[in-house]
């Protein structure tokens, strides 16, 4: 058997629930490792996610001098991907943005470390944004978001990642969570191999079938 | 709160349709689109689009959970469900008004109250609007007794089914208790809800629909009707408004009773109330109300100038009614095709995949609802609309030669369509007279028109 992701949101609402601070689960080689961080409780801990999820979102803008431009549409890609929360404009909706009146995309927004703090309610927030671009490079894989949701990369607020650049991984490791209204659905890195790349923001919100993450696949 | 950023739940047509209101209305617009409809018309209006899911609807239009997410972290204050997926769903609303987003439609009630055909027959009859002589069956016997009083031929209906989904026509009261079993195993596999009625079955009749809005606190109006009787197995093909033919004393009769009807629920936003009609005998009954924006909406705006989306935003942004009833002016008529990717000439098998031309028609009175430009996708996973073709002059008869010239001028290759279907149509001096009944394209030959594929 193996863990599917209602197990593991399972598994984590009752390591909420117990008085534990941390838990290793090893079942047929996948290794489940979780830790509690800062005490709070389930609610609170759904809204600082809100929160988060919001702020990061506007913090994708301020992200976009980093960022490689990706070419209106996206799809026709610029080869190597954009860096984290790297927001390359795309030339449509910029233009839509002109037309539009609003502050330039390119407008100061807080950094996503700062969730609460985004006072830049620029109506452009919801045209400040960029899909990270997939790889061309075969012993490259992009991690794919399985859903819409928010991105999460360790199991709660405060406690360390899932993964960090650099970490070795296989096919079953857990390496993000996607929540969707509150339900927590774990992301595997479907390829063995090392992380190179994070390529969302913790707390931003992904599409479906983005990438998020970056693996260097190891031979064999 | 004002409305300032909406998300489009839907794809398609009516998606580039609300995307349209909602940029002159100066909203900003999310669209959800799944990764079939990425590239999109729509997806290319939208200020944003983000994908929800893949092409298949349960695992994206259909996503609940994911839609309200979606309008959450892109900070969309309301979310605009269209026609069809989750528009009627009542799950979606209630969702929605729980985590204080506006849903641009009916309470979660109001659609509960309507979703349930059982329900919303007795509401229909506590408003005095006549029914269909019927009613709820829980077995094969109280449906053979219930049978034997209202006389063959019947309909098994279901209760969580509606536009022509889950009806089972009885010509012979032995065939009743079979049918029954069978429709009601069906409901419970499509609908999840096993339950079914008996209605008597009405062979010649009208579909003639009043168009409403409500603000919620029982103040209703009504926009006119529409009369959708050319119907290919329930599916709509021409619609039009006024319903031809009919006296005054009916017509008013049937706007009524849609305003008592949706006053009774205090029913809020855009609705229609459904009738079968029989012009003859001057009567009338309740079919169902659909309790969302139709995909016909475009002749009544057209007659009354209205936009209705506007006004579904209205009042779901607490504005109420902008307009009363003796504000509503009907210049002349408008008949709206459908033109589907179906081949007529093969059964309207749905014909789904690239369009290379696209030339859709222009000029006096006429308006074409689409997402379809020269290169688009039809996606095989979904319904086969490509778009609305509306004629709209002072008379039936212009309004048909306008629409007649303005098929002749429309141009797709690539997949087949139902065009050379309507041109028939609206060719037949019997549709011409107006006033046909919903049997009119049963009765009708298929059309002998050769369609190649571009």
């Amino acid at each position: 058997m193996s863990l599917t992701a209602a197990d593991v949101a399972e598994i984590l609402r009752l390591l909420e629930q117990s008085s534990f601070d941390e838990l290793t689960l090893e079942i047929n080689g996948t290794k489940l490792s979780l830790k509690r961080g800062a005490a709070a409780g389930g609610s609170a801990n759904a809204g600082a996610a809100r929160d988060a999820s919001a702020g990061g979102f506007a913090g994708a803008g301020a992200g976009s001098g980093a960022g490689a431009g990706t070419s209106a549409g996206g799809a026709a890609a610029s080869g190597v991907g954009t860096g984290r929360g790297a927001a390359g404009t795309d030339a449509r909706l910029a233009a839509y943005g002109a037309q539009s009146g609003s502050t330039s995309l390119n407008s100061t927004a807080p950094s996503a470390s700062n969730p609460g703090l985004h006072q830049n309610n620029s109506p452009n927030q919801a045209a400040t944004h960029a899909v990270p671009t997939r790889t061309s490079d075969p012993s490259l894989h992009d991690v794919p978001s399985p859903l819409l949701g928010t991105f999460y990369r360790s199991p709660k607020p405060g406690a360390p990642p899932f993964v960090e650049v650099g970490a070795t991984v296989t096919e079953e490791t857990i390496v993000a969570i996607i929540e969707v209204m509150k339900l927590m659905n774990t992301v595997r890195a479907g390829v063995r191999g090392t992380v190179t790349e994070i390529l969302s923001a913790d707390g931003t919100l992904v599409e479906y079938d983005q990438p998020i993450l970056r693996i260097r696949k190891s031979a064999g | 709160m004002p409305i300032r950023r909406v998300l489009i739940a839907n794809r398609g047509e009516i998606a580039a349709r609300i995307i349209r209101t909602c940029r002159t209305l100066g909203l900003e617009t999310v669209l959800a689109a799944s990764a079939a409809d990425r590239d999109s018309l729509p997806a290319r209006f939208a200020t944003r689009t983000v994908c929800i899911g893949p092409a298949r609807p349960s695992e994206s239009y259909l996503k609940v959970e994911t839609i309200v997410h979606a309008a959450l972290a892109t900070e969309c204050d309301a979310i605009h469900p269209g026609y069809g997926f989750l528009s009627e769903r009542a799950p979606l609303a209630s969702l929605c008004e729980q985590n204080n987003v506006i849903f641009i439609g009916p309470t979660a009630a109001q659609i509960e109250a309507v979703g349930d055909k059982l329900r919303a027959r007795s509401e229909a009859q506590a408003a005095d609007v006549p029914v269909v002589p019927g009613g709820s069956v829980s077995s094969v016997d109280e449906a053979v007794t219930l049978g034997q009083s209202i006389g063959a031929p019947l309909l098994v209906k279901a209760v969580g089914g509606g536009g022509g989904r889950g009806m089972k026509r009885v010509d012979r009261l032995e065939d009743l208790p079979g049918a029954m079993e069978l429709a009601s195993a069906e409901a419970g596999a499509a609908f999840g809800d096993a339950r079914v009625y008996l209605e008597r079955f009405i062979a010649s009749g009208r579909h003639v629909e009043v168009q409403v809005l409500g603000d919620g606190k029982g103040h209703v109006i009504h926009l006119g009707e529409r009369d959708c009787s050319v119907q290919r197995r329930y599916q709509k093909l021409i619609e039009e408004t006024p319903a031809p033919g009919i006296s005054e004393k009916l017509r008013n009769a049937l706007h009524a009773a849609a305003v008592r009807f949706a006053e009774r629920l205090a029913y809020r936003g855009a609705g229609t109330v459904e009738f079968l009609v029989d012009s003859q005998r001057d009567a009338f009954y309740f079919l169902e109300m659909n309790a969302r924006i139709q995909v016909e909406h475009p002749v009544t705006e057209a007659v009354t100038g209205v936009d209705l989306i506007a006004e579904q935003i209205a009042v779901a942004n607490g504005e109420g009614l902008r307009l009363k009833q003796g504000e509503i002016r009907r210049n002349g008529c408008a008949i709206e095709c459908r033109v589907n990717a179906e081949d007529p000439a093969n059964d309207f098998r749905p014909s789904p995949g690239l369009v290379r031309e696209a030339v859709w028609p222009a000029g006096e009175g006429i308006r074409v609802d689409t997402h379809i430009v020269s290169g688009s996708r039809v996606p095989p996973f979904y319904d086969s609309l490509m778009a609305k073709i509306i004629a709209h002059a002072p008379d039936r008869f212009a309004a048909l030669e306008r629409l007649r010239s303005a098929i002749a001028s429309t141009r797709i290759t690539g997949v087949a369509t139902n065009l050379p279907f309507h041109a028939e149509v609206l060719s037949d001096p019997e549709f011409q007279a107006g006033g046909v009944d919903t049997g009119y394209l049963a009765r009708r030959a298929q059309p002998k028109v050769e369609v190649g594929r571009g």
